[in-house]
């Protein structure tokens, strides 16, 4: 399915190519480097330490981050500051984030119909039976009507997921979708993120779930201090890391 | 094991029992609440009864003569209000045409009654404010079918005051909305043309904004061009209401938190849909108490017009107060404006506490 590591790494057909990508936070060279070239289809885990740029970088992916130097293109659309073009490229990538960051005056319904109906501009009829499609495909149906404050954090988050996929996106971003859950509601929410990657969606996902990097991923990816410090399939990753900050990290995920 | 028969529903144990069950849990609990309590006690023991002595059993009530109201121990002399009030509503409008003004206020109470119903809001009831708005003016200008023509000059008292509050909250209100977005703006000219603004007009007096609105304006104005004195008071009222406003929206702009500017970029709506449909919603719903701490304060400043020299409520109960007949009933005429103005704020703000419950969605659990 899915080319080797180093193939893909150099492939232009990439739906997402980072190529050399420098940002800074004032003086803080954040992101160093980042040669980073995802095959549609392709499912890819992100971990590293705490600080290490995993979140800068996937969000530098919808341009909720600036970068200064080198390029990224999202489904051959080149993401500079042109409005147009970064419109474009976040009506495709969908963003699942850490705090759900659910609209809490709104109800789940109409969290799950508001961007279909003024970004895509679909009838109001079509788009609340995807909403309540994708409400079921998320186990969550029966909530439809209530507000975000009323569900649980697993249940919040299953509605997040589903208010992105009703933009129907060919890319999903999750930073860290699970780590503010409590670990009874971490297994719904992951059984969601499987089924989605079962079908073919192409995702990138900072977690720490290595469980899930295990049966899902294609690739996994190691960051540190800014840079791609190690890539590889999941196998190879976890029982054969190359370098020692890698086998640092994972020591220290892995003993508890 | 399970439990062999279900378990009756039963009521909540009382906190106290009766009324002097709650006196002495709240009132006697402590010695010095028990003294705070005592004082506060004889407090009212000394006030209240001369004031109702005052205002109901030594007061005067019948019509016509100050003479009656000049006895020895006499009370609140509200023949006065009696004779006088059709000034202090209306102002100079031309006596036999108050019925207009009169028309104007029940339609308008009738309006902002209406509007508290949640169900009505829409666009019918939008269409039903813009005809009567219409209507109103054309009541109080006239100058149709046999109508006589009554130039604003002339209006005054209560129209005045809720029409000068209510255009300037209108216009102002979403004024204030723009400058506080423009002061949170990406582009430094939006964002310093807006900081400008905000800080000139709140570092000012609104009795100056006021006297430079009526006289230095004109100044400006190429000869033969006029706009007339209530327009520019108004327009003054707006300006001044608008950089407060602003401020208040921005409070509520900064307490949403990232995330959700975030998820609305995320899913790809555009700057306006984001502020229309996720931002402000949220930011205006947090800043309904000061809101209407601004709209209530407004309300009360448009009695500054009065240096201007126009008759709003305040300054028609002081023109009833020159005539020689009746001079020093003071009491009486500030005591009619205050239980009008404070009819109408409170109105405001036990509504806006309603709103606020209503409006209370989101955040049920947390
Ligand atoms: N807005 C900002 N301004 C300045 N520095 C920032 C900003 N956002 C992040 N940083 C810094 O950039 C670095 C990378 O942050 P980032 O959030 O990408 O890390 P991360 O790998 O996602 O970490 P975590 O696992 O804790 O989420 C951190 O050192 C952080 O302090
Ligand atoms: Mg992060």
């Amino acid at each position: 399915m899915s080319a080797h590591p180093q193939a893909t790494a150099t492939g232009k057909t990439g739906i997402i190519q980072m190529l050399g990508v420098h940002k800074w936070y004032g003086e803080f060279h954040v992101l160093r480097d980042i040669q980073l070239s995802v095959d549609q289809g392709e499912k890819i885990v992100i971990c590293g330490p705490s600080g290490s740029g995993k979140s800068t970088m996937i969000r530098c992916i919808n341009a909720l981050e600036e970068y200064q130097r080198g390029q990224i293109i999202v489904d051959g659309v080149p993401l500079t500051n042109n409005l147009k073009n970064i419109d474009a490229v976040r009506r495709e990538v969908g963003m699942v984030f850490q705090q759900f960051n659910l609209f809490p005056h709104l109800t789940v319904l109409e969290n799950l119909t508001l961007a279909p109906l003024w970004v895509r501009k679909t009838p109001r009829r079509e788009a609340e039976e995807t909403a309540m499609y994708y409400l079921e495909r998320v186990k969550i149906p029966d909530q439809a009507r209530k507000y975000p404050g009323q569900l649980s954090g697993g249940q919040q988050q299953r509605v997040a997921i589903a208010r992105s996929l009703c933009m129907r996106p060919k890319i999903m971003l999750f930073d860290e979708p699970t780590s503010a859950l409590d670990p009874e509601m971490i297994k719904e929410v992951l059984d969601v993120m499987i089924e989605l990657a079962d079908e073919g969606m192409t995702m990138l996902c900072v977690t720490h779930e290595m469980g899930f990097a295990r049966t899902v991923a294609n690739r996994v990816i190691f960051m540190d201090a800014g840079q791609i410090v190690e890539q590889n399939e999941p196998e190879e990753f976890f029982n054969n890391p190359q370098s020692e900050r890698t086998k640092l990290f994972l020591s220290q995920i892995l003993s508890h | 094991m399970t439990q062999e028969h279900m378990h009756a529903a039963e009521r909540p144990p009382a906190l106290s029992v009766g009324p002097l069950g709650w006196a002495r849990a709240n009132l006697f609990n402590t010695w010095y609440n028990s003294v705070i309590t005592l004082v506060i006690l004889w407090a009212v023991i000394q006030a209240v009864p001369p004031l109702i002595n005052w205002a109901f059993i030594d007061a005067v009530w019948g019509g016509g003569e100050p003479d009656a109201c000049r006895v020895e121990g006499a009370g609140a002399c509200w023949s006065f209000i009696g004779e006088k009030y059709r000034l202090i509503l209306f102002g100079l409008y031309p006596f036999a045409e108050q019925w207009r003004p009169l028309l104007v206020m029940v339609l308008f109470i009738g309006l902002v009654v209406a509007t508290m119903r949640r169900l009505l809001w829409g666009r019918s009831l939008i269409a039903a404010w813009g005809v009567s708005t219409v209507v109103m003016f054309a009541l109080m200008y006239g100058g149709f079918l046999g109508l006589p023509f009554v130039a604003n000059s002339y209006w005054g008292g209560l129209p005045l005051t809720v029409g000068l509050s209510t255009i300037g909250l209108v216009v102002a209100f979403p004024l204030g909305i723009i400058l506080a977005l423009g002061r949170r703006s990406n582009m430094p000219a939006v964002r310093t043309l807006c900081v400008v603004y905000i800080e000139l007009i709140r570092g000012v007096p609104l009795i100056t904004v006021l006297f430079m609105a009526s006289v230095l304006f004109p100044l400006f104005l190429p000869t033969g061009v006029t706009i007339d004195k209530l327009l520019r008071a108004q327009v003054g009222l707006i300006l001044f209401a608008a950089a407060y406003l602003a401020e208040v929206v921005r409070g509520g702009l900064q307490a949403i938190p990232k995330g959700q500017f975030e998820a609305a970029d995320s899913l790809g709506l555009g700057y306006w849909s984001k502020m229309r449909l996720i931002i402000l919603p949220q930011a205006l719903r947090i800043s309904i108490p000061p809101l209407v701490n601004t709209f209530i304060g407004f309300f009360k400043d448009t009695t500054l017009v009065i240096i201007i020299g126009l008759f709003d409520l305040l300054n028609a109960a002081k023109t009833a107060l020159t005539d020689r007949a009746w001079a020093g009933f003071y009491m009486e005429a500030y005591l009619f404006c205050a239980i009008i103005y404070f009819a109408f704020c409170f109105t405001m703000s036990r509504y806006s506490q309603n709103l606020e419950r209503k409006l209370r969605t989101g955040h049920a659990r947390r």
